[in-house]
């Protein structure tokens, strides 16, 4: 990994399991020795509105919320409110959108959120196996398998269209 | 020790319990709910009080007995507890007592952005600004320190960005224990009758001043040479954005901001060719420099709305007329489905009733679709506000006024409102409506002294609320299960409003996200973070 403050922003509405999914993302960074920063409004979340998580590692991160126009990769799991958060991509951002994940082949669409972590691990460098421990700490036992599935389905879908 | 990645609420809640506070009391209020929830995991005892004024009391009454107390809530909470705090600066304490407030610059999800600075400087408090959850660790120790050491309630604020956002935090070694509690009897700083209370003024202001000459020598704050021009005061996370904004200025990163170490801002200003205060809400550091002489240069008055970032902050800083930034509006939240608010106010809305409304999910029915709530100032205000309300209208329209209050909050400062109802009756009498859903639902479905159980989930005694207001004297009291008895509770409603006469209806019917959660197991003590 370089020295540039990669800057992820996962957006979707309340229950979808965006605070989750960047949980794990930041976890990830962190025991990886990065400098992570990340940032969410709570509170209304639970309801069913709009929520976005921030998250940001590099080797120093400065603010804990991405700068306008610096939004590098973003994990959209609610396509409609792409207008919300299009004025923050950078120029050569990636947008990834629940629509790439194919439901019927989820073992239950809650696994979503993971799944769309599987797309993004396309681009990072962290290795599969530091990915599946963090994402066992964060899930519990019984959903393990059904999200582990949901994660290689995200990464295998990213890498086929890469390719 | 290893590092780890916590919230800013967890870092203080680590904080705590590695001072070895021996108490933490509090009310929820996003974003401040989770550090007693966190600070009971790790193994502290924590509990939630009725408001924030009685968890205030309770920390000081565990200061008084000389140990470590803090106490956790929103800035608007600090309104309900500002008579303790104003105060028990005045006693000062025997042990440690740390207010943890929580602000909302952006109102996320709160009423107001009202400034908790201006409560330390009106109180004469010591105030903490962290700017991450570092900070948020560090200064929680530090303010257990100070308090102690000079006997002084100490402020800590937060803010949302704080709460809730998640850096890489060192701890260090825990406190060798805290001071063993024991009676001191000590009436002239105990009671603040006025002949007490003056000398205890002056010994206020002298430990003000002592604590600003600690502040400007080894105070949390820190200088960062720069190269250019520019130089910037700041605290709070707003430090961060702009540290981002302007990598190559010159930074004081004032960490207490009340009292200020003047004489190094005098200083730093004087160093730099340009120097400007970048603070989130009110500008009390700015206002506080200028009357010092120190030499500002002019920030727009943009800065106070709403919260900072990166690019707001490049903004300000190259005096572009700052646009004002469109808040952008995704998907609103609404009431769940199944949501018992839903049935009340469809309820409320067909028999074309005023509504004086209050705070909690339910305030949700103010908004589209249902727009069925009339009034909402602040927690418990539904009460007095219908009274009011019926006093003033004339008849015809006075008759349809009902006030509706959730259970926690009726419990928080409704209370008091009930009595005024029973007392000053107005000529149509009046309707009260008690939503009890069992819990709090609007900050993440916390305890209350209604719900029969703990902050910890351990059986506790439970309000009851139609005995409370047969108590008051109130003639018509009434439970309903809104759903079940849906018919029932409509007819109930229609006789009150004909009547001219007091009546108090309970809609019960848990909430369905707090139903799910109850199945859930109790969470284990002692755990780590
Ligand atoms: C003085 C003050 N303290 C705390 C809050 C945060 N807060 C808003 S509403 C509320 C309680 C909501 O509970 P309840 O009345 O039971 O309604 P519910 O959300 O369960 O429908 C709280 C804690 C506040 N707005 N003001
Ligand atoms: S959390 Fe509970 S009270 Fe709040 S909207 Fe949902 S069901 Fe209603």
């Amino acid at each position: 990994m370089n020295d540039r403050t990669i800057n992820v922003r996962i957006a979707g509405l309340g229950g979808m399991g965006v605070l989750r999914s960047s949980l794990i993302l930041a976890e990830l960074a962190f025991r990886n020795g990065l400098d992570v920063k990340k940032s969410e409004v709570h509170g209304m979340a639970q309801r069913g509105g709009s929520v976005c998580s921030d998250v940001r590692f590099g080797v120093a991160v400065g603010s804990p919320m991405i700068p306008s126009g610096e939004v590098n990769y973003l994990i959209l799991m609610e396509e409609a409110d792409l207008p919300l958060y299009q004025m923050d991509l950078s120029a050569d951002a990636t947008v990834f959108t629940a629509s790439q994940i194919p439901l019927t082949r989820l073992a239950t669409k809650r696994a979503l959120n993971i799944a769309m972590l599987g797309l993004l691990s396309s681009e990072l460098d962290f290795s599969q196996d530091a990915w599946r421990d963090v994402i066992h700490d964060y899930l519990p036992p019984k959903i393990h398998a059904a999200n582990d599935d949901a994660f290689a389905l995200g990464r295998a879908i990213a890498q086929g269209e890469k390719q | 020790m290893t590092r780890k990645f916590l919230m800013g609420n967890e870092a203080v809640a680590l904080g705590a319990f590695h001072a070895r506070a021996k108490r933490g009391t509090g009310y929820p209020g996003t974003p401040s709910s989770e550090i007693l929830d966190v600070f009971n995991r790790l193994g502290g005892a924590a509990a939630w009080a009725p408001n924030e004024k009685v968890a205030a009391e309770v920390a000081l009454g565990v200061a008084f007995a000389g140990t470590r107390a803090f106490v956790t809530m929103k800035h608007v909470g600090l309104n309900v507890a500002a008579d303790v705090l104003f105060t028990a600066a005045y006693s000062g304490v025997d042990g440690a007592l740390v207010f943890v407030v929580a602000d909302d610059p952006g109102m996320a999800s709160s009423q107001n952005e009202q400034d908790t600075a201006r409560y330390a400087v009106a109180a004469g408090v010591p105030l903490l600004e962290p700017a991450d959850s570092q900070d948020a660790y560090d200064f929680t120790r530090l303010a257990f320190a100070v308090s102690e050491r000079w006997k002084i309630p100490v402020l800590i604020k937060l803010t949302t960005r704080v709460c809730h956002s998640g850096t890489v935090v060192v701890p260090r070694p825990e406190d060798a224990e805290a001071p063993v509690a024991k009676f001191n009897r000590d009436i002239k700083s105990h009671v603040m009758v006025p002949g007490h209370a003056r000398p205890a003024h002056r010994q206020l202001r002298k430990k003000l001043a002592e604590i600003a000459e600690w502040n400007i020598k080894e105070g949390p704050n820190r200088r960062i040479e720069g190269c250019g021009d520019l130089g910037i005061i700041t605290a709070g996370v707003a430090f961060a954005h702009a540290k981002e904004a302007a990598p190559d200025a010159a930074f004081y990163k004032v960490g207490m901001s009340y009292p200020l170490p003047m004489k190094n801002l005098i200083e730093f200003c004087n160093d730099m060719k340009r120097a400007v205060v970048i603070e989130e809400n009110d500008p009390c550091m700015r206002d506080a420099i200028l009357a010092a002489g120190g030499n500002l240069s002019h920030v727009s008055e943009e800065m106070r709305f709403g919260e900072l970032n990166v690019h707001r902050i490049r903004g300000l800083l190259s005096d572009d007329t700052p646009e004002v930034q469109p808040v952008p509006s995704g998907k609103p939240p609404g009431l769940c489905a199944g949501c018992p608010h839903d049935r009340v106010f469809r309820i409320l809305k067909q028999n074309d009733c005023i509504v004086a409304g209050d705070i909690g999910c339910y305030t949700l029915a103010a908004l589209p679709p249902l727009e069925a709530m009339d009034t909402q100032i602040c927690m418990g205000a539904s009460i007095g506000m219908g009274l009011g309300l019926r006093h003033a209208l004339p008849e015809k329209d006075a008759r349809r006024v009902v006030s509706v209050i959730g259970d926690s909050t009726f419990v928080h400062s409704g209370l008091t409102g009930l009595a005024e109802m029973a007392y000053n009756v107005p000529k149509t009498g009046h309707v009260l409506l008690i939503l009890d859903n069992g819990t709090t639902a609007m900050t993440g479905q916390q305890e209350h002294p209604g719900t029969g159980r703990t902050l910890d989930a351990e059986p506790a005694s439970q309000l009851d609320y139609a005995k409370v207001a047969k108590a008051m004297n109130i003639p018509n009291v009434f439970v309903f299960d809104v759903v079940k008895e849906k018919d029932a509770f409509e007819q109930a409603l229609k006789n009150a409003l004909a009547k001219n006469e007091l009546t108090v209806i309970i809609a019960r019917r848990p909430c369905v996200l707090a139903a799910a959660r109850l199945g859930a197991q109790k969470k284990p003590k002692g755990g780590a973070l």
